[in-house]
Protein backbone atom coordinates (compact mmCIF):
# COMPACT_ATOMS: atom_id res chain seq x y z
CA UNK A 1 0.00 0.00 0.00
CA UNK A 2 1.11 3.83 -0.39
CA UNK A 3 2.09 3.40 3.18
CA UNK A 4 5.46 1.55 2.59
CA UNK A 5 6.55 3.85 -0.27
CA UNK A 6 9.88 5.89 0.25
CA UNK A 7 7.06 9.03 0.47
CA UNK A 8 6.00 7.91 3.26
CA UNK A 9 6.86 10.01 6.38
CA UNK A 10 6.00 13.05 4.20
CA UNK A 11 2.76 11.85 2.75
CA UNK A 12 1.07 11.16 6.34
CA UNK A 13 2.40 14.44 7.98
CA UNK A 14 0.28 15.92 4.77
CA UNK A 15 -2.39 13.34 5.43
CA UNK A 16 -2.58 14.29 9.04
CA UNK A 17 -3.24 17.90 8.33
CA UNK A 18 -6.50 16.31 7.14
CA UNK A 19 -7.75 14.41 10.09
CA UNK A 20 -10.74 16.50 11.78
CA UNK A 21 -10.16 16.68 15.64
CA UNK A 22 -10.88 13.41 17.49
CA UNK A 23 -10.58 11.13 14.44
CA UNK A 24 -8.11 8.86 13.84
CA UNK A 25 -7.58 7.20 10.09
CA UNK A 26 -8.48 3.65 9.02
CA UNK A 27 -7.91 1.90 5.81
CA UNK A 28 -11.68 -0.35 6.25
CA UNK A 29 -14.70 0.95 5.49
CA UNK A 30 -16.83 0.35 8.68
CA UNK A 31 -20.76 -0.49 7.78
CA UNK A 32 -22.80 1.16 10.18
CA UNK A 33 -26.76 0.48 10.15
CA UNK A 34 -29.37 1.23 12.31
CA UNK A 35 -31.93 -1.57 10.70
CA UNK A 36 -31.71 -4.37 8.38
CA UNK A 37 -29.90 -3.75 5.12
CA UNK A 38 -32.94 -3.34 2.53
CA UNK A 39 -32.57 -5.28 -1.26
CA UNK A 40 -33.45 -2.71 -3.86
CA UNK A 41 -33.22 -3.90 -6.98
CA UNK A 42 -32.27 -1.04 -9.83
CA UNK A 43 -35.98 -2.57 -11.88
CA UNK A 44 -37.75 -0.75 -8.61
CA UNK A 45 -34.74 1.69 -8.11
CA UNK A 46 -36.12 5.74 -9.05
CA UNK A 47 -34.71 9.31 -7.46
CA UNK A 48 -36.90 12.31 -7.03
CA UNK A 49 -36.52 15.84 -5.80
CA UNK A 50 -39.25 17.60 -4.99
CA UNK A 51 -39.23 21.28 -4.46
CA UNK A 52 -40.68 23.48 -1.90
CA UNK A 53 -43.54 24.15 -4.36
CA UNK A 54 -44.38 20.74 -4.60
CA UNK A 55 -42.70 20.43 -8.17
CA UNK A 56 -41.69 17.08 -8.84
CA UNK A 57 -38.49 15.55 -10.86
CA UNK A 58 -38.07 11.75 -11.09
CA UNK A 59 -35.76 9.26 -12.22
CA UNK A 60 -35.72 5.77 -12.75
CA UNK A 61 -32.63 3.94 -13.12
CA UNK A 62 -31.64 4.16 -17.24
CA UNK A 63 -32.42 7.99 -16.85
CA UNK A 64 -30.14 8.70 -13.87
CA UNK A 65 -27.18 6.16 -15.62
CA UNK A 66 -27.74 8.49 -18.63
CA UNK A 67 -27.03 11.77 -16.60
CA UNK A 68 -23.76 13.28 -16.83
CA UNK A 69 -21.35 11.22 -14.21
CA UNK A 70 -18.67 12.39 -12.18
CA UNK A 71 -16.06 10.71 -10.04
CA UNK A 72 -15.16 12.22 -6.91
CA UNK A 73 -12.54 11.68 -4.75
CA UNK A 74 -13.19 12.29 -1.43
CA UNK A 75 -11.91 12.28 2.81
CA UNK A 76 -14.71 10.63 4.77
CA UNK A 77 -15.66 11.41 8.64
CA UNK A 78 -17.47 9.28 10.43
CA UNK A 79 -19.05 10.90 13.92
CA UNK A 80 -18.48 7.45 15.77
CA UNK A 81 -14.51 8.85 14.87
CA UNK A 82 -13.17 6.89 11.98
CA UNK A 83 -11.86 8.99 8.89
CA UNK A 84 -10.80 7.68 5.50
CA UNK A 85 -9.35 9.61 2.55
CA UNK A 86 -9.41 10.03 -0.58
CA UNK A 87 -12.63 7.31 -1.09
CA UNK A 88 -13.46 7.57 -4.84
CA UNK A 89 -17.01 7.37 -6.28
CA UNK A 90 -19.22 7.74 -9.28
CA UNK A 91 -22.53 9.47 -9.36
CA UNK A 92 -24.53 12.52 -10.46
CA UNK A 93 -23.73 15.86 -9.16
CA UNK A 94 -26.81 17.36 -7.03
CA UNK A 95 -26.26 20.48 -9.28
CA UNK A 96 -26.91 18.22 -11.96
CA UNK A 97 -30.23 16.97 -10.65
CA UNK A 98 -31.27 20.56 -9.47
CA UNK A 99 -30.64 22.19 -12.96
CA UNK A 100 -34.45 21.76 -14.16
CA UNK A 101 -35.74 22.96 -10.49
CA UNK A 102 -37.04 25.95 -9.67
CA UNK A 103 -36.22 26.90 -5.92
CA UNK A 104 -35.53 29.57 -3.61
CA UNK A 105 -35.21 26.74 -1.08
CA UNK A 106 -32.93 27.05 2.26
CA UNK A 107 -33.08 23.79 3.70
CA UNK A 108 -32.96 20.32 2.46
CA UNK A 109 -33.57 16.68 3.46
CA UNK A 110 -32.53 13.74 1.91
CA UNK A 111 -34.61 10.63 2.55
CA UNK A 112 -33.74 7.09 2.38
CA UNK A 113 -35.55 4.13 1.10
CA UNK A 114 -35.79 2.13 4.85
CA UNK A 115 -37.34 5.65 5.93
CA UNK A 116 -34.19 7.34 7.32
CA UNK A 117 -33.78 11.35 6.62
CA UNK A 118 -31.02 14.02 7.43
CA UNK A 119 -31.70 17.51 6.96
CA UNK A 120 -28.67 20.18 6.10
CA UNK A 121 -28.71 24.12 4.69
CA UNK A 122 -29.54 23.74 0.63
CA UNK A 123 -26.35 26.01 -0.01
CA UNK A 124 -24.64 22.73 1.24
CA UNK A 125 -25.35 20.50 -1.40
CA UNK A 126 -24.94 23.04 -4.12
CA UNK A 127 -21.64 24.09 -5.71
CA UNK A 128 -20.21 20.38 -6.38
CA UNK A 129 -20.14 19.54 -2.66
CA UNK A 130 -22.98 16.60 -3.25
CA UNK A 131 -23.76 13.63 -5.37
CA UNK A 132 -25.81 10.61 -5.43
CA UNK A 133 -23.32 7.82 -5.98
CA UNK A 134 -23.88 4.53 -7.41
CA UNK A 135 -20.06 3.27 -7.68
CA UNK A 136 -17.45 2.96 -5.16
CA UNK A 137 -13.72 2.29 -6.13
CA UNK A 138 -15.09 1.05 -9.58
CA UNK A 139 -17.24 -0.94 -8.45
CA UNK A 140 -21.27 -1.08 -8.36
CA UNK A 141 -22.18 0.10 -4.75
CA UNK A 142 -22.78 -2.72 -2.76
CA UNK A 143 -25.91 -2.97 -0.54
CA UNK A 144 -24.32 -2.81 2.82
CA UNK A 145 -22.60 0.61 1.56
CA UNK A 146 -25.85 1.85 0.44
CA UNK A 147 -26.30 0.58 -3.01
CA UNK A 148 -27.81 1.17 -5.25
CA UNK A 149 -27.38 4.65 -4.56
CA UNK A 150 -26.46 6.55 -1.73
CA UNK A 151 -26.05 9.98 -0.83
CA UNK A 152 -22.56 11.68 -0.69
CA UNK A 153 -22.15 14.94 1.27
CA UNK A 154 -18.03 14.94 2.53
CA UNK A 155 -17.86 18.26 4.13
CA UNK A 156 -20.38 17.05 6.87
CA UNK A 157 -20.17 14.12 9.54
CA UNK A 158 -20.87 10.94 7.38
CA UNK A 159 -24.53 10.50 8.70
CA UNK A 160 -25.47 12.94 6.38
CA UNK A 161 -24.42 10.79 3.55
CA UNK A 162 -27.54 8.63 3.71
CA UNK A 163 -27.52 4.74 2.24
CA UNK A 164 -30.34 3.83 -0.18
CA UNK A 165 -30.58 7.53 -0.73
CA UNK A 166 -33.98 7.80 -2.55
CA UNK A 167 -35.45 11.31 -2.51
CA UNK A 168 -34.27 15.04 -1.53
CA UNK A 169 -36.98 17.40 -0.78
CA UNK A 170 -36.34 20.92 -0.31
CA UNK A 171 -38.49 23.65 1.92
CA UNK A 172 -38.00 26.89 3.40
CA UNK A 173 -37.55 25.84 7.32
CA UNK A 174 -35.50 23.40 8.75
CA UNK A 175 -36.50 20.26 9.31
CA UNK A 176 -33.76 17.95 11.55
CA UNK A 177 -33.56 14.09 10.79
CA UNK A 178 -33.38 11.00 11.92
CA UNK A 179 -30.28 11.16 14.31
CA UNK A 180 -30.35 15.22 14.09
CA UNK A 181 -33.59 14.56 16.28
CA UNK A 182 -32.29 12.21 18.71
CA UNK A 183 -29.55 14.38 20.04
CA UNK A 184 -27.31 14.48 17.27
CA UNK A 185 -25.80 18.04 15.83
CA UNK A 186 -28.41 20.01 13.47
CA UNK A 187 -25.15 20.87 10.86
CA UNK A 188 -22.50 18.34 11.93
CA UNK A 189 -18.95 19.92 10.93
CA UNK A 190 -16.16 17.65 11.57
CA UNK A 191 -13.77 20.19 11.29
CA UNK A 192 -15.42 22.13 14.27
CA UNK A 193 -16.33 18.91 15.96
CA UNK A 194 -20.04 19.45 16.10
CA UNK A 195 -21.08 16.22 17.33
CA UNK A 196 -23.68 16.37 19.50
CA UNK A 197 -26.43 19.25 20.10
CA UNK A 198 -25.12 21.43 22.26
CA UNK A 199 -27.01 23.65 24.77
CA UNK A 200 -29.69 22.24 27.47
CA UNK B 1 -39.28 12.92 71.30
CA UNK B 2 -39.78 11.97 67.33
CA UNK B 3 -36.08 12.22 66.21
CA UNK B 4 -36.65 9.83 62.93
CA UNK B 5 -38.63 10.30 60.03
CA UNK B 6 -40.40 7.07 58.47
CA UNK B 7 -38.63 4.99 55.05
CA UNK B 8 -40.75 6.50 52.80
CA UNK B 9 -37.96 9.47 52.88
CA UNK B 10 -35.56 6.88 51.16
CA UNK B 11 -37.23 6.65 48.14
CA UNK B 12 -35.71 9.44 46.76
CA UNK B 13 -31.97 8.29 47.94
CA UNK B 14 -32.64 4.76 47.12
CA UNK B 15 -34.45 5.45 43.64
CA UNK B 16 -30.69 6.17 42.32
CA UNK B 17 -29.80 2.33 43.41
CA UNK B 18 -32.86 0.95 42.71
CA UNK B 19 -34.22 2.21 39.37
CA UNK B 20 -36.98 0.55 37.07
CA UNK B 21 -35.26 -1.56 34.73
CA UNK B 22 -36.62 -0.68 31.64
CA UNK B 23 -35.83 -3.24 29.60
CA UNK B 24 -39.11 -5.31 31.56
CA UNK B 25 -41.58 -2.64 30.91
CA UNK B 26 -44.04 -3.28 28.00
CA UNK B 27 -43.59 -1.03 25.15
CA UNK B 28 -46.65 -0.45 22.72
CA UNK B 29 -44.93 -0.05 18.81
CA UNK B 30 -46.70 3.39 17.26
CA UNK B 31 -46.52 1.61 14.02
CA UNK B 32 -48.32 -1.91 14.72
CA UNK B 33 -48.96 -1.64 18.29
CA UNK B 34 -47.48 -4.88 18.95
CA UNK B 35 -46.98 -4.76 22.94
CA UNK B 36 -43.95 -6.65 24.30
CA UNK B 37 -41.05 -6.10 26.44
CA UNK B 38 -38.68 -3.60 25.71
CA UNK B 39 -36.14 -6.41 25.97
CA UNK B 40 -37.80 -7.78 22.88
CA UNK B 41 -37.10 -5.87 20.78
CA UNK B 42 -33.96 -5.68 18.19
CA UNK B 43 -30.93 -3.77 18.68
CA UNK B 44 -28.65 -2.15 16.08
CA UNK B 45 -26.04 -0.72 18.48
CA UNK B 46 -23.41 -0.32 15.22
CA UNK B 47 -25.11 2.67 14.45
CA UNK B 48 -24.03 6.72 15.67
CA UNK B 49 -26.06 5.83 18.26
CA UNK B 50 -28.50 2.65 19.61
CA UNK B 51 -31.65 1.86 17.64
CA UNK B 52 -34.11 -0.75 18.80
CA UNK B 53 -36.51 -1.62 16.63
CA UNK B 54 -39.85 -3.40 16.87
CA UNK B 55 -40.17 -7.15 16.31
CA UNK B 56 -43.01 -7.53 14.30
CA UNK B 57 -42.89 -4.08 11.74
CA UNK B 58 -39.08 -2.83 12.30
CA UNK B 59 -40.61 0.31 13.21
CA UNK B 60 -37.89 2.29 14.98
CA UNK B 61 -39.45 2.23 18.44
CA UNK B 62 -36.42 3.78 20.61
CA UNK B 63 -33.29 5.74 19.63
CA UNK B 64 -30.01 6.37 22.18
CA UNK B 65 -27.83 8.86 21.44
CA UNK B 66 -24.87 9.20 24.26
CA UNK B 67 -22.31 12.06 24.47
CA UNK B 68 -19.94 12.37 27.18
CA UNK B 69 -22.15 14.71 29.51
CA UNK B 70 -25.68 13.58 28.21
CA UNK B 71 -27.76 10.87 27.35
CA UNK B 72 -30.49 11.42 25.01
CA UNK B 73 -33.58 8.83 24.69
CA UNK B 74 -36.03 9.26 22.04
CA UNK B 75 -39.13 7.29 22.51
CA UNK B 76 -41.25 8.40 19.34
CA UNK B 77 -41.64 5.40 17.65
CA UNK B 78 -43.56 4.26 21.14
CA UNK B 79 -47.34 4.51 22.10
CA UNK B 80 -46.38 3.97 25.65
CA UNK B 81 -44.14 2.15 27.85
CA UNK B 82 -45.87 0.62 31.07
CA UNK B 83 -43.73 0.35 34.39
CA UNK B 84 -44.66 -1.81 37.34
CA UNK B 85 -44.30 -0.13 40.31
CA UNK B 86 -41.62 -1.42 42.62
CA UNK B 87 -43.51 -3.07 46.09
CA UNK B 88 -46.96 -3.07 44.31
ZN1 LIG C 1 -44.43 -2.50 15.12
Amino acid sequence: MSGLTPGFRGHRRIESDRVPPGQYLTEDFPVLSAGPTPSIGTDDWTFTVVAETGERHVWDWRQFAALPQETPTADIHCVTRWSKLDTTWKGVSIDTLLAEVDTTADFAVVHTFDGYTTNMPFADITDGQAWVVTEYEGEPLAAEHGGPARFLLPHLYFWKSAKWVSAITLHDEDNPGFWERAGYHDYGDPWLEQRYQSGW
Amino acid sequence: MNDHIDGNMLAGALWQVFRPDITAAQARCAGCGMVGPVAGLTVYADAPGTVARCVRCEQVNLQLVQSPTDLWLSTTGLSFLRFRIPGQ
